[in-house]
């Protein structure tokens, strides 16, 4: 059942990334193109997802657990220390020069381009090169 | 359309799982496993992510849009910092962006600003700067 959600969930996520054009990079380098080919059309994709969201999380916790595990994983930090600013910044200066962030890389595997087939290995080696590093920095 | 979608994905992953769906920590809970990472449950996740071009095609007929740059290097660099950043930086477009956000979180909207300031930038530098304007 669980993995079936999981399933559910990434397959709606997907869906969602292609019918809103997150998928195609070059829709994604116009968004950022403040100064240029402006596409605002996906900040209201971003907004339109987080109204749903905030609506459904502020339900869903009302409930004391969820559906199908013991308890929510929630963050736990609050603190904006180093490494969240740091990693922001390398994320933007990468999503910026491509026009992938994780999501939409993974979603178009499929789709088979060979740039596509080189970003996202290396997506998956600085993922856990970054992960073995926090780990080694205690955070 | 799209992003309503996404934020119905965000909800039943809570609903369900109690977890948050940032795609950067769901890669991390499969290929970092820990005790209690789940990782069927994000490869299950990133399964759906992977068939959802196939269903769309499937049940509109039409070919999914999509103009990738075909610089090979500028894909291997992009995608190294792209992984190692969201990581680092505990999550990406998802996790911090439309989770984070929706949770009124202030590290999530911090690192919202830096990401997206730091790509717009990126794009200014690119095209306008180094690429004359095109």
């Amino acid at each position: 059942m669980s993995i079936l959600l999981n399933l559910a969930a990434g397959l709606i996520f997907g869906l969602g990334l292609v019918i809103s054009g997150m998928a195609n990079p070059a829709k994604v380098l116009n968004f950022l193109d403040v100064t240029g080919s402006w596409d605002p059309s996906l900040a209201f994709v971003m907004l339109g997802a987080i109204a749903v969201t905030a609506m459904g999380f502020r339900l869903v916790l009302r409930r004391p657990k969820p559906l199908l595990e013991q308890s929510f994983q929630l963050p736990g930090q609050s603190s904006i220390d180093g490494p969240l600013v740091f990693g922001s910044a390398v994320f933007g200066f990468g999503w910026g020069l491509f026009g992938f962030c994780p999501g939409p890389a993974i979603t178009s595997l499929g789709l088979a381009a060979t740039s596509t087939l080189v970003f996202v290995p290396m997506m998956l080696i600085g993922i856990a090169a970054a992960a073995v590093i926090r780990k080694r920095l205690g955070s | 359309m799209g992003g309503a979608l996404i934020g119905v994905s965000a909800v039943l992953l809570h609903y369900s799982s109690g977890r948050i769906a940032g795609v950067s920590g769901i890669i991390r809970r499969l290929i970092v496993p820990s005790s209690d990472s789940k990782p069927e449950l994000a490869l299950a996740f990133i399964v759906g992510l992977i068939a959802a071009p196939f269903v769309w095609t499937a049940a509109t007929g039409s070919a999914v849009v999509q103009s990738v740059s075909e610089n090979l290097p500028l894909a291997a660099v992009a995608g190294l910092l792209v992984g190692f950043g969201a990581a680092f930086g505990g999550g990406c477009t998802s996790g911090h962006g439309v989770c984070g956000l929706s949770r009124l979180s202030k590290r999530s909207l911090v690192a919202t600003i830096v990401f997206m300031s730091v790509a717009a930038l990126t794009v200014f530098v690119s095209r306008h700067i180094i690429g004359g304007g095109a």
